[in-house]
């Protein structure tokens, strides 16, 4: 182990050479402004941000290679507590985090910061009861704690598996975020976008292991951070003339709660507006609707194909009907184009298509909802009023309070998904083996602790910026473009609009000339990535936002597959199959492991399954329900044993993911079998309590560990005894 | 490896530190989101408040408790003699 002096001299070099290194990237992103303006385009500018940008991280891998085992474990356990801050910031913030999370809250408002919440928290469960204790025991993976402290292979191998199973769940939604990136700001293919930034992951960790990706991801936090925070600044400078946003935005959530109530109002002028394009909402909803119904009759006839068929051929029909008009319309060609060439590829997939645009109608065709207001109901006491007032009748008061019952139900079903959400986001947090990782790297177990302050603090700054930056674009969207006309759009609506539909896209369904709020479709990912577009600042500027989300994708995926090749190597290969093996034997199958992994996972990637939020979610619930249960009570129980470790773990992951393959469409399962009306995303509320039982149940049935077992727990509980045992691995 | 009372108290007291930080963590989360609807009515720098706590209060709590552990805790570790040397 370093010296104190030593460890000193070494944070003071750090510090100079990320200092430099961060004045250098200024340096770099002002020379490619002034080429911009002296006329650069913006793909060539796209191109070099992300070849600068690979080629560094590249760079630092390169410098970082290492053939010594606890390098490439645990980057020789000398990270200083403020740069692993910084690591394992950029570790946990993912693409999720990075373009996501604003685009969330924009549309979810109140209800969407349960993942603020829950991805913050985590970190004081890390800190109370993980961190200082993982860092004493000093080995390499999580698995290799549960091995020595409940003995055996068994725990061992479950924690294996258990890491495998999160962590590969985690690293296909990061590799999409790459892809999607790469694509978005090269013009390269979804799936070549998915191999290049494959290869900027692979140079890094495959040379240098933990050592080459800590030393990255401190480069990737700074790029990103810097990233997220200037068009936000920038921003809040042009909507509130402040320019820290944090502070700025509570006057912007006035003045949106201010028009939202305007906008439901159907005595105002903008109000009325807005009635009317609900009522076309409503009546596309009604077709869909129709639509559905017959589809449904015709599978239930046995006549599902015809059915399909002919729904293909009219769309085919209707392309060609649109190019034999004799003033061919070109914009309604290409969308029919498109139509005919992204026709749903069997019937099931036709209905999800439509159940979509239905739902997607009818959450227009309803009110706006309020941005700072938690769990609204579904309006029922409201729907009634208004239907009566129509008709000129009082409703009977049971129909007022059975309405009354229904919106109660429905708000306290969203705060308890709230709830559940929360803490499973949390407790993942706590369980996640990418980050708990992060910890055996620190010099000493005080550092450790500090540490976890700086991660957190690090992790802060982005989000609690990205509650500001939704309300300021809404503000904008609310206040400059709602009640605009159609004539005069912004040019970032517009670059949007003809980039990708599904991010943007306006339409005058009301034929009035001015756009409604109702009109207006956004998704979620356009937030942070039109937001320097909005606030004016030129294109340099967009490519170095493009360059943040890369750098978050990236060092996530970094941390995630050197956890699964990790396991692996260390756990499987090394600790059970050969313990003879040399140094140099250890070091090449672990590389080898992280090739095959990472293709493997951009295979799966380039697939496009499922959801990429849920993906995140069941990640976490899956890690909160197998690790948490038995790594606390292994610190903090004496009397957890062998028996409670498996049964508890197993117990865990059986509930979380039985749970999930009942109620989550994907796998087949159906909300009627949802518990106390929780949704799949948050399945670790169930294996979370089973583990802890598991754990207990387990334990008590049987004597308890030995006292090896039980000093080594003592061990772990203080950071320095006379007499210690050392369980530092080298 | 024997344990003195020293280290007995040191214990207690790193537990009682921890269920009192847990306490804090838990009202600023889950106490506030129970009541959220009706916290709302309250206004706190010019934001209704169960919104202000979720988007920036809780977070800074979280931030000051992992501070306030880590100061204890380490001072704690001089103490009772427990702390690392410089080696």
């Amino acid at each position: 182990m370093a010296t104190a002096s030593s460890n000193l001299a070494f944070f003071n070099q750090l510090k100079k050479y990320y200092t430099v290194y961060t004045g250098g990237f200024i340096t770099f992103v002002i020379i490619l402004a002034i080429l911009e303006q002296m006329g650069l385009p913006p793909t060539i500018i796209g191109y070099i941000f992300l070849a600068a940008t690979i080629l560094l991280y590249a760079g630092i891998g390169v410098m970082s290679k290492t053939a010594d085992v606890s390098e490439y474990y645990v980057a020789g356990r000398r990270v200083p507590a403020l740069f692993n801050g910084m690591a394992t910031g950029a570790d946990w913030m993912s693409a999720a985090s990075f373009i996501g999370m604003a685009g969330t809250l924009y549309a979810a408002g109140y209800d969407g910061l349960a993942f603020v919440m829950g991805w913050t928290g985590g970190y004081v469960l890390v800190a109370l009861f993980l961190a200082p204790y993982l860092r004493k025991f000093g080995q390499f993976t999580i698995p290799d704690f549960l091995g020595s402290r409940y003995g055996g292979h068994l725990p061992r191998t479950i924690g294996v598996l258990a890491a495998i199973i999160c962590s590969f769940t985690y690293v296909v939604a990061q590799i999409y975020g790459v892809g999607l990136i790469t694509s978005r700001f090269t013009g390269l293919e979804f799936e070549i976008g998915v191999y290049v930034g494959l290869a900027g992951i692979l140079v890094c960790s495959f040379l240098g292991g933990m050592r080459a990706v800590t030393w990255t991801q401190v480069a990737q936090y700074i790029i990103l951070i810097i990233a997220y925070m200037i068009p936000v600044v920038w921003l809040s400078m042009n909507v509130t003339g402040n320019p820290v946003p944090q502070i700025a935005y509570g006057s912007a959530l006035q003045e949106v709660t201010k028009i939202e109530k305007e906008l439901n109002d159907p005595t105002s002028v903008k109000g009325a507006a807005e009635a009317s394009v609900r009522s076309l909402h409503k009546e596309k909803a009604a077709e869909w609707g129709e639509k559905i119904k017959a589809l449904d009759e015709a599978v239930k006839a046995g006549n599902g194909e015809t059915f399909y068929a002919e729904q293909k051929a009219k769309s085919v029909q209707k392309l060609a009907d649109l190019k034999a008009n004799p003033s061919p319309d070109a914009k309604a060609i290409a969308a029919a184009e498109k139509d005919v060439k992204d026709f749903p590829a069997n019937i099931d997939k036709l209905k999800a298509k439509w159940v979509g645009a239905e739902k997607g109608a009818k959450g227009k065709s309803g009110p706006v909802a309020a941005h700072a207001t938690p769990f609204s109901g579904k309006g029922a006491e409201k729907k009634l009023m208004k239907e009566a007032e129509a008709k000129g009748e009082t409703p009977t008061p049971e129909a007022v309070a059975k309405a009354k019952a229904e919106d109660e139900k429905a708000s306290n079903d969203k705060r308890n998904n709230f709830i559940a959400l929360v803490l499973c986001l949390m407790v993942g947090t706590a369980s996640l083996p990418h980050i708990l990782m992060r910890y055996y790297t620190t010099p000493s177990v005080r550092e450790a602790r500090t540490s976890v302050f700086w991660s957190l603090f690090f992790i802060f700054l982005l989000y609690f910026t990205a509650p500001a930056l939704a309300v300021l674009a809404k503000y904008t969207i609310y206040h400059d473009l709602v009640g605009s006309s159609f004539a005069s759009l912004p040019s970032w609506v517009q670059n949007w609009q003809s980039v990708d539909a599904t991010l943007m896209k306006i339409v005058d369904m009301n034929k009035d000339g001015l756009i409604q709020l109702a009109e207006i479709t956004i998704g979620t990912d356009l937030i942070v990535l039109a937001t320097p577009e909005i606030a004016g600042l030129p294109y340099v500027i967009s490519g170095l936002v493009a360059a943040g989300g890369l750098a978050a994708a990236l060092s996530t995926a970094d941390g995630l597959l050197l956890t699964i090749a990790n396991a692996l190597s260390h756990d499987v290969y090394y600790k059970m199959v050969d313990p003879n093996a040399s140094t140099m034997r250890r070091l090449s199958v672990s590389k080898a492991l992280l090739l095959v992994v990472a293709i493997l996972a951009a295979y799966v990637t380039s697939l496009k399954p499922g959801d990429i939020l849920f993906l995140v979610g069941a990640a976490f619930s899956l890690a909160a329900s197998a690790f948490f249960p038995a790594l606390v009570l292994g610190v903090f129980w004496k009397r957890a044993n062998y028996l409670g470790a498996v049964i508890g773990m197993l117990a865990g992951l059986a509930v979380c993911m039985y749970y999930m393959f009942m109620t989550y469409e994907f796998f087949g399962g159906v909300d009627a079998n949802q518990w106390f009306a929780i949704k799949p995303i948050a399945a670790g509320v169930f294996g979370l309590p089973a583990g802890f039982l598991g754990v207990i149940i387990g334990s008590l049935l049987t004597k308890e560990p030995s006292k090896e077992i039980q000093d080594l727990v003592d061990h772990v509980r203080y950071p320095n005894l006379e007499n210690d045992i050392n369980t530092n691995a080298a | 490896m024997q344990l003195t009372d020293k280290h007995q108290e040191y214990w207690r007291k790193n537990l009682r530190l921890t269920s009192v930080l847990l306490g804090i963590w838990f009202v600023a989360t889950f106490v506030v989101i129970w009541f959220a609807r009706a916290l709302n009515e309250i206004t706190f720098f010019g934001f209704p408040f169960a919104f202000y706590m979720g988007a920036q209060g809780a977070l800074i709590i979280y931030v000051l408790v992992i501070w306030y552990y880590a100061r204890r805790m380490n001072q704690m570790d001089v103490d009772y003699g427990v702390h690392e040397g410089d080696d």
